[in-house]
Formats: structure tokens, sequence, C-alpha cells
């Protein structure tokens, strides 16, 4: 045969196949292509380049969510890092800026990673404390302005390109890359997956879960406030108050979607990403379909109504009695 | 004793507060200032009331703020641009929102799903729902209207007590009787202690899991109903995070998160507190509004370490990591 499905993972792609069809339905140009000043613009590649803040929260989301956590400050965090990177890029130097923002991403991993696995918080509410103070920390860092700045080198992250692909798509490919690597090229993954499907049992064999878990979040910071400089870049500012707003949400939407159970336990990092690409590629549909943008509030929560009905462990019961009588 | 340190340390922090702003403003301390803070918190309280329970009960919803805002939208429609008499509209609503309610609590309950995921995709429907029917803020200028803005009740010293303050007083003292003295009530407690052994001990646990976000969801669309006296408007973009201030006063009032214990008075003093933050903020005029959020995340924080404390002093060291779930 010469071309096969992947096992996992199969109704993901045929689902974002599938939405991508429907796009070139509804916009005739949908795949149309054309390289201009070295980039490639299309609607295409917009799904990804759009996609990609939201792709990036997912990979670090899709972590915590196997430790079986939840981070809700990943919004917050990427209005922190944009604030951080905004305000800090015209008077001193890029690599600066972009050291501050990133480094703010992994002071915040580490408070969250500290609350959950040393002080014993549930994740929603040890991640709700900086997704509301989160925030006002941003604000107090842009003094409630919205922060332009004019640096080319720090737009470059919204706008630039590297041999025609858009930076944040590039970038959000690096992160995978990178993700992938840390977790699957080492035992990390391994490690991460048992501390999510039974702590205790993991702790008894040995495994430093609260190391895992603050890994974990950390890595979900990081993301976040790289998100959050592709947000600023994009805009040419850091905008407090709307920066990454309700992204959390999209993000634990992806990687629900992606497969990986809220319930900790097996993840897939690809997957999640192309949970995110999902979204996005049915956000950009039904903005080129005409329909009002309102409506993808509506298409979100059933598509979430959907794929949580079939994860859900009553319907998976369901179903191995169905298989049981079956055999009998 | 120990289960009303919390609350009580929650009352002390109010009472010190507030004093302690009295004496940097002489004109704090009024019967208008309090009014004011009743009346600026009064729909937040009401959808507190509802979380109370929820969250007792070892939930969350999420879906409040977007039920409020699409309450307001729904009134301003049905009474602006149909005609349809407020009441009757207001009743239409209620059984829209108890009915919502009733459908995040049985899919929670009958396909076992976390019901913070549950809630969220009801926070999107509702949100949604509101958006389709108008993106525009809508007056609502019917009679009712103007005569509830002149019903208020004027207390010693000047302070004037509109009927929005008065419901919301009403809706906690008949939530405060609901969770403390009725079988409903402890049947909410004991499901937050444990959901297995509620079970085991015959409690019916679906009526009441769906009772508790009926109950919820309603008092969401009563507060959405408040919210559209407070403003005489309609917007699909009202009440937005609202869910979080809600969380947050629960949670400063010494409701524990993991469910099974806390008092329908300390939500109150929650609340009150958060509504003293912002009160501080305008009376100061320098300070901006963002100190709010740092604030109220700080308390947050102080809250729930000590809580921890609690629990732990409470059950003695049994080692290892208590399950933790989403």
């Amino acid at each position: 045969m010469p071309f096969r499905l992947p096992k996992q993972g199969a109704p993901q792609i045929l689902a974002f196949l599938a939405i991508l069809l429907a796009d070139r339905l509804v916009s005739p140009q949908f795949f149309d292509l054309r390289l201009q000043d070295g980039r490639l613009f299309g609607s295409l590649v917009d799904v990804f380049n759009r996609g990609a803040p939201v792709a990036l929260l997912s990979l670090g989301m899709v972590l915590v969510i196997a430790t079986r956590g939840i981070d809700l400050s990943v919004g917050a965090v990427m209005a922190i890092a944009g604030a951080v990177a905004a305000s800090l890029v015209d008077t001193h130097s890029v690599p600066l800026a972009l050291g501050a923002a990133l480094g703010v991403g992994v002071l915040c991993g580490l408070w969250n990673g500290f609350l959950v696995a040393v002080l014993r918080i549930q994740p929603i509410v040890a991640t709700l404390i900086l997704m509301v103070a989160g925030r006002g920390i941003a604000q107090l860092i842009t003094e409630g302005r919205i922060v332009t700045f004019t640096s080319p080198q720090l737009a470059w992250f919204g706008n630039g390109s590297i041999l025609g692909i858009p930076a944040p798509v590039a970038i959000t490919l690096g992160m995978l890359l990178l993700t992938l690597f840390l977790v699957r090229g080492s035992a990390l993954g391994v490690l991460i997956e048992a501390t999510g499907a039974n702590a205790r049992a993991s702790e008894l064999a040995g495994i430093g879960t609260w190391a895992v878990t603050i890994a974990a979040y950390v890595w979900c910071g990081l993301c976040s406030s790289v998100a959050g400089v592709i947000a600023a870049a994009d805009i040419l500012g850091a905008d407090a108050n709307n920066a990454g707003l309700w992204l959390e949400l999209d993000a634990i939407l992806a990687v629900v979607i992606g497969g990986t159970s809220l319930f900790g336990g097996r993840f897939s990092v690809i997957l999640a990403v192309l949970g995110a690409l999902i979204i996005q590629a049915m956000n950009t549909g039904i903005l080129l379909s005409g329909y009002r943008p309102e409506l993808n509030l509506v298409v979100k929560a059933v598509v979430v109504i959907a794929v949580l009905l079939l994860q859900s462990p009553r319907l998976a019961g369901l179903g191995h009695w169905f298989n049981r009588n079956r055999t009998i | 004793m120990r289960r009303l340190l919390p609350v009580l340390v929650t009352t002390a922090v109010f009472v010190a507060g507030f004093i302690l702003c009295s004496l940097q403003f002489p004109h704090f301390a009024s019967t208008r200032v309090v009014a004011n803070l009743l009346t600026d918190n009064a729909f937040l309280g009401i959808v507190a009331v509802g979380m109370t329970f929820v969250i007792i009960s070892g939930g969350i919803d999420l879906s409040v703020g977007s039920v409020i805002g699409f309450t307001t939208v729904f009134l301003a429609i049905a009474i602006g641009r149909l005609g349809i008499p407020p009441l009757i509209a207001f009743a239409i609503v209620l059984v829209i929102c108890v009915l919502f309610g009733a459908a995040m609590g049985a899919v929670i309950h009958y396909f076992e799903m976390p019901a913070f995921i549950v809630t969220l995709a009801g926070m999107f429907l509702a949100r949604g729902a509101a958006f389709l029917m108008s993106t525009e803020s809508i007056p609502i200028n019917a009679p009712l209207y103007t005569d509830i803005g002149k019903l208020t009740i004027v207390l010693p010293g000047g302070g004037r007590l509109p009927l929005i303050a008065d419901i919301m007083l009403w809706v906690f003292v008949v939530g405060a009787v609901l969770l403390h003295f009725t079988k409903f009530g402890t049947n909410v407690y004991a499901l937050g202690g444990s959901r297995q052994s509620t079970a085991l001990m015959g409690v019916r646990v679906a009526p009441t899991i769906v009772r508790v976000y009926m109950l919820s969801s309603f008092l969401a669309g009563l507060s959405g109903i408040v919210f559209s006296f407070y403003t005489a408007a309609g917007y699909a973009l009202s009440a937005v995070g609202v869910e979080l201030d809600t969380i947050a006063a629960v949670v400063i009032g010494g409701t524990l998160l993991t469910g099974g214990a806390g008092f329908m008075f300390g939500t109150l003093m929650g609340l009150l507190i958060q509504g003293l933050i912002q009160t501080y903020i305008t009376f100061d005029g320098t300070l901006s509004s963002w100190w709010t959020k740092i604030v109220t995340g700080f308390l947050l924080f102080a809250f729930i370490g000590f809580q921890q404390i609690l629990v732990r002093l409470a059950k003695r060291p049994t080692s290892l990591t208590p399950e933790a779930t989403p």
C-alpha cells in the first residue's frame, strides 16, 4: 500500500483535511499561494500563521494536562511576556528584551509548578491565582497603556519570514521539534505519563514526581511567553488587557481535540498542535464563508462537547460492554 | 471551631480593612458607602450564592458570566424589540437558564466528565448564543425599569439601598437556609466530601448534582435580570470574567475548593472584601484599577495557602500526593 494513515491520530488528520476541504468549498481561492517579498501569502498560510500562538500554548498545555494538571494562566503569561518585551525593547538590546520576556515566562511556570507540586494545591485553583493576578501585573508593567515599539528585530517575530515561511510558523515548528526531542528523545515523556496516570505509584517507583510536574509547568510558561512575544510583535505593541485573552480555553480545547485525556496519562504533542490548527481552520473557514464570526463560539462549544462525549469514560464503558456481549 | 476558623478570619480581614479605610478617609464609615458597596456588587453576590453550592458540592461553574450576558441580551430583545411584558420575559429567561443548568448537570453526572470542561463548553455556548442575538448594546426602556430604580430604602445617614441590593441580601438569606438547614444542603456537603460514600449512604447523587447546577444557572439568570436593572441595557459582552470574580469571592470566603466545607456567610464576606478593595481604590484616586486584580490574586493565594495548612493539620501527614484532579 503506498499510503497508510498513522494508527494514532487518524480522526484528527481526517478532521483537519475535511475542514480544509470545507474551507475550499466556501472560498475557491483557499489553496492559492503566492510569494511576495520573499514570504508566502494565502489563506492556507494564514491558518498556520494565525494558529501559531494557540499551537505554542498547546505545546506546553499538553505536557501539563498529561501530568493530570491544567494551566489556566497561559493567557495572562502571554500578556506579561508581551508587556515585558515591548517595554524593554526600545531602551535595551533585543536579546535582553527577549531574554527577559522568556525569563518571566519561566518564572511564572516555576510559580505555578511550586504551588501544584510543593504546596499541593489543585492545579485549576493554583493557576487561577496567576490568571487573575497576571493580567494586573501585565497592566502594571505597561502602566495601563498599550505600549508600542518600533524595533524591527522584534517585529520580525510577527511579520518576518525564514525561507518564505512566516516567522511565527517557523518558530512554532522549532518549538515543536524541541519539545518532541525533549520528551520523546529522553525518558521525560514516559515519566510525565507515569506521573499523570498514577502519581502515587510513580512516586513509589522512585520517580521524582514533583520535579516532573514543575518541569511541565515551566515548559508551559516558556511556551506561553514565546506566544506572548509573537502576539506583541504581530501588532507592534503590548495590550495587557486583550493579549492572549481566552486563549487558555483554546489551548485546552486543542489538547482535548488532540486526544489527550484530561485525566492525565498518555499524550501526543503533535496531535495537540494539530488540534490547534483544526480550531484555527474552523475560525478561518467561518470568517471566509461570510457567516458572523460570533458563530465561532457556538461551533467551538459543539466541538468540545462532541469530542468530550467520545472521550467520556462512561461511553468507553458502554463500548466494552457491547464488545463483551458480542464475544459471549 | 476549626470548621469556623476560615470564616472568622475572613470576617476579621473585612472588619479590619473597613476600620483601616475609615481611619484613612473620614467619610468612609457611612451608610452611603455601605449601600453603594452592596448595590455595586449585587449581581456578583447573587451568582456567588449559586457558586457556593457548586463549589461545596465539589464542582465548579465557569458558565455563569456568559449566562448573565445571555440573560441581559435576551431581556433587551424580548422587552425592547418584541414588546413582551417584562415579568413574562423574566419568567421565560429563568426557565431557559434552569434548563441550561440541568443539561450541564446531567452531562457532568451521567458522562462522568470534569465539571470545569463541561461548564467551559456551556460558557462558549451561552456567550455565543448572546452574540448571535445581538452584538450591539440594546437599551431597555420599559416603565418597570424606571419604577424599580425609584424603589429604595433610605437608611439613616443618607444611604439609599435600592431594590437590587435587597434582592441580593434576600438571596443570601434564602441560600443560607437552603444550604445549612435543609436535606438538600446536607446532601450537597456530603457530595463534596466524597461522591462515592454519599452514593453508598443511599443519597441519590444524580438529582442532587443536577439540582446544584440548575440552582447555579437559575441564580446566574436572576443575576442577569438584576444586572439589566443596574445598566438598563442588554449587551452580549456584559459580565465577562465574572465567573473568576465569583470563584475568588467564594474562596476568599473560606469555602474549600475541593468541596465539602464552607459557609454562605463567608461568601458574603468574600464578596464585601472584593468590593472594599474597589471602593478603597476609588477613594484613593491615585491607584489604578489593575491593583484590584493583583490584590485579589494575592488574597486568593493567602486564603488557599491558609486552607491548605488547615486541611493538612486536620488530616495529619498521610504521605504522598492527594489525588489531584483538574
